[in-house]
């Protein structure tokens, strides 16, 4: 076989061309090993600083008075963050789940569209800005309450809950539906004993992602429930009432008694919210791919 | 065989056979290819010759396109593809070690099932690959000459700023040769190329094979018959073989001039094929 | 006419009662009220915030947004600083964040191999997660420090020739402001660009492969010019969120009027104003002036919004598998709290 006058070898313009490529792609991957490393910054440094205060006394007792106070707990803070959470949840979720079965099964395409984009545009604005609209409406002239806050909560969930419930809503195969209606059942009959049950799980993990996203709001509770809650465990929704995420807020400010304090329950409430919202996410994930998404 | 290096006409399908005189462009001996543990061709023996049209046909799943993509490169891009045996192009190892893929891909070019134009405009389809190997000079009439050797001047000559994506799927797919034409590959692989096209585009795209076999090499995969026994010179059939444990791989099960595989095949599974007893 | 099957037989017939004549027009109607109610909310913010902010508007009117003081004991407010901290951070936040969130979306959906990939993804959706009094804790206890003694000193001195890097070094600030937004924005974007970079056909870039083109070629010229609607909504999406930021913000910027060139310099921005000042509200018009403060929030978030969802439009046509993949892209952007 004769010497082939030609090489496939990368030369000349080529290899500056591998170059510039090898280039990028080790720039992408600093980009994505950056991210990797400030999470892990974040997370020890809150870790570090917030597991060594965490003890009994933290999580069962309630505020502490004076300066430096030496035990005291924020159980007052976790029993409030429960409280609005909860009444939140309440609100949301059934509406969520109603506008997600109105947008996937009955509305026709331009109001589903309405609504859909309602529902986004919701999903962007500021939370400080739902938080003074409800101020407006009910503080300004009932006063702070727990109460006051969970609406506010509730109207950040909302879009979450109905754009999570829409999705697995239409990935309920249509011949599940179609099944029911041909055996003569009614269609509501047939969304509420076929498909809901069916998209049961998908619905429940779009909710606890949505319980998390509300545990860790701040910024609307400052002025629905925060002023003059007391630093005593109170589960009356009429009353302002702490959040877990006001005292780490507040706490931030104060003298290193109260600072350490607020390491513990920002490390407390991290723990909560990223393990809720890594659970949901692969049990969702898994729940898609069984129904086929 | 000794290796010529001039182009020899072959006036006709007389007694000579066509590969008479022609220089060999992929040799394969031993060819296997795996995804995973999974064989997906085994043992492949073929000779591919210059300026010819070489049609791979046979039932669906025998590893026809895995076989085009490993002429190319392609199957690079499945993680878990890998290669045995031997592959040669022009004499030198296409999976030998120091050989870049990208520089393979520029003279192995390549033509898709499904016409798949980039998002911008006709111009910049063609311009996309000359742009990137720096072929500046006389952009625009290299365009041209692209798009002439691809029998899409005429249509497309007032509008090359218009959107790649307004033509039709039989222009789209002219679009995609010229700009494969574009980079002056020696050989270009068709993986299906007509299977989405109306039958008037389809015999357009045909016509325009055997203007291209002048200055390339062409292989295609096809899965219609009669598309190989009009357009190819040269046919190989890949057929399923079922191993002892239940394993299927795809295997060349003959290769000769396309008149003998179509009127007087040596093998019976090849008969079988073409004559619609099976596949 | 023949009887229905239904009347016909017997176990149907207990679907068949009132209750279900009623049922389909009932659940028809309830969902339709919970839907308008979701719809209705939209124009009921902007009805109570435009009433909230009547008494600032009636003493300041449109003046209001080119005013620059914030004097409590005279009771003049003016937006204008604030206006101006707002963009100064989130175009910051923004520009910093955007090539770093499109070369992680590209990492993980070109280079990565498939485990990392799956890893990776969830670690840069955990960073969205983390709620943003926690980043202002962190930001203000940990990096503030970093910022005072080692960044500012730093930048001060190798670009102190340029006024962006003067002044005096301080934990807080716009620089340390803009660092922790860039940092609550890049998994957004980086999420919503992902799933649009899967969401261009693997055809689009094997047909550039095959060409001949290096990997980054194939992204450069074609993989992101087919994405570049997607990834402009994405980055008016991260955009939104770091004008919107309240909390962190507050934290660390410093919550000072007045307009300067430097980063070092201490500002506030609109949601870190209204945040920063309900408790010290004294004043009706004080308290009118913070809901104005949000007034202009709100119609900054909706422009933003509303264009991201115009971009966003196009892509919605094509059929429901890529609309669902941008549907969970939307919804890391959910992930993050204020």
């Amino acid at each position: 076989m004769s010497e082939p006058a030609f090489s496939l070898k990368a030369t000349g313009r080529l290899r500056r061309r591998q170059l510039v490529n090898k280039g990028m792609g080790a720039l992408a991957i600093g980009a994505a090993l950056l991210a990797v490393a400030v999470l892990a910054i974040v997370v020890i440094s809150v870790a570090s600083r917030g597991a060594g205060s965490l003890n009994l006394a933290f999580f069962t007792q309630n505020q502490a008075q004076g300066f430096n106070p030496k035990g005291g707990g924020v159980l007052f803070a976790i029993v409030g963050s429960a409280v609005l959470v909860g009444i939140a949840t309440l609100i949301a979720l059934p509406l969520g789940v109603l506008i997600a079965i109105y947008i996937s099964e009955l509305a026709p395409p331009r109001f589903a569209r309405v609504a859909r984009m309602a529902l986004d545009i919701s999903n962007g604005i500021p939370t400080i800005v739902i938080g003074i609209f409800v101020f407006t409406m009910l503080v300004a002239a009932h006063g702070q309450s727990a109460f006051a806050g969970s609406i506010g909560l509730a109207i950040i969930m909302l879009p979450l809950i109905a754009r999570a419930t829409e999705e697995v809503l239409l990935l309920v195969p249509s011949s599940q539906r179609e099944a029911s209606l041909a055996l003569g059942v009614s269609r509501w009959r047939t969304t509420v004993q076929v498909v809901i049950p069916s998209a049961l799980g998908g619905i429940l993990t779009g909710t606890t992602l949505a319980i998390a996203r509300a545990a860790g709001e701040t910024a609307p509770l400052l002025f629905l429930t925060s002023l003059g809650a007391s630093g005593n465990a109170d589960a009356n929704p009429f009353h302002p009432l702490q959040s877990l995420t006001l005292v780490i807020f507040t706490y931030s400010d104060l003298d290193p008694a109260y600072q350490s304090k607020a390491w513990a329950a920002a490390f407390t409430l991290m723990c909560f919210v990223l393990f809720t919202s890594l659970a949901a996410k692969l049990a969702l994930a898994r729940y898609r791919k069984k129904l086929g998404g | 065989m000794e290796v010529i290096k001039t182009k020899i006409e072959v006036a006709d399908k007389s007694r000579r056979p066509a590969t008479a005189d022609r220089e060999v462009v992929f040799e394969a001996r031993d060819l296997d290819v795996f995804y995973g543990n999974q064989r997906a061709i085994d043992g492949v023996n073929i000779d591919i010759y210059q300026h010819l049209i070489t049609a791979i046909i046979g039932p669906s799943g025998c590893g026809k396109s895995t076989f085009l993509r490993t002429l190319n490169r392609m199957n690079d891009l499945v993680p878990t593809a890998r290669l045995s045996g031997e592959l040669r192009y022009r004499g030198i190892d296409l999976y030998g070690p120091g050989v870049d893929a990208v520089e393979v891909r520029r003279r192995v070019g390549m033509v898709f099932q499904k016409p798949n134009p980039f998002h911008s405009s006709i111009y910049d389809n063609v311009a996309y690959g000359m742009r990137i190997l720096g072929m500046k000079k006389d952009l625009a009439g290299r365009v041209e000459n692209a798009l002439r050797a691809a029998a899409l001047w005429d249509e497309v000559k007032d509008r090359l700023k218009d959107s790649a994506l307004g033509l039709s799927g039989g222009q789209q797919q002219r679009l995609c040769i010229a700009r494969a034409i574009a980079v002056e590959p020696e050989v270009i692989l068709f993986d299906e190329p007509a299977s989405a096209l109306d039958p008037i585009s389809t015999s357009a795209i045909e016509d325009l094979m055997h203007e291209l076999k002048r200055d390339y090499t062409l292989v295609i995969v096809t899965h219609n018959m009669q598309q190989a026994a009009r357009v190819a010179d040269m046919t190989a059939f890949f057929g399923l073989n079922v191993s002892p444990d239940g394993s299927r791989q795809g295997i060349l099960v003959e290769y000769d001039e396309t008149e003998k595989i179509f009127t007087n095949p040596s093998d019976k599974r090849t008969e079988g094929y073409v004559t619609g007893r099976f596949g | 006419m023949a009887t229905s099957h239904a009347d016909r037989d017997p176990a149907l017939k207990r679907t068949r009662g009132w209750l279900d004549r009623i049922g389909d027009p009932a659940l028809k109607a309830i969902t339709f009220s919970a839907a308008a109610l979701a719809v209705s909310i939209l124009g009921l913010i902007a009805f109570e915030l435009a009433r909230g902010s009547r008494l600032a508007f009636h003493h300041f009117g449109l003046g209001f947004v080119t005013s620059q003081t914030w004097d409590t004991i005279h009771n003049q407010f003016g937006a204008l600083s604030l206006i101006a901290g707002t963009a100064v951070t989130a175009v910051l936040a923004t520009l910093i964040a955007t090539p770093l969130a499109v070369a992680i979306a590209l990492f993980l959906t070109e280079l990565a191999p498939k485990p990392v990939r799956a890893l990776l993804g969830a670690l840069v959706e955990m960073l969205a997660a983390i709620p943003s009094v926690i980043l202002g804790l962190w930001g203000i206890l940990i990096l503030g420090p970093f910022v005072e003694n080692q960044l500012e000193p730093f930048l001060g001195s190798t670009l102190g020739f340029l006024p962006f890097f003067r002044g005096q070094h301080s934990p807080t600030g716009i620089l340390t402001a803009v660092l922790v937004l860039t940092i609550m924005i890049v998994p957004i974007v980086a999420s919503v660009t992902r799933e649009l970079f899967t969401t261009v056909p693997p055809e689009l870039r094997e047909g550039a492969l095959a060409l001949g083109a290096t990997r980054w070629e194939m992204v450069r010229g074609v993989l992101l010019p087919a994405a570049r609607p997607g990834i402009l909504a994405a980055v008016a999406l991260g955009f939104g969120r770091a004008a919107g930021e309240a909390m962190a913000v507050l934290m660390v910027i410093g919550g000072t009027i007045g307009i300067h060139l430097s980063l070092f310099s201490h500002s506030d921005t609109l949601a870190a104003r209204i945040a920063g000042q309900y408790q010290g509200a004294s004043t009706n018009l004080q308290i009118s002036s913070l809901v104005y403060l949000a007034t202009i929030l709100l119609v900054i978030s909706l422009a933003v919004n509303v264009g991201a969802q115009l971009l966003i439009k196009p892509i919605d046509r094509r059929p429901r598998r890529r609309r669902i993949a941008l549907d969970r892209a939307l919804e890391v952007q959910g992930l993050s709290a204020d």
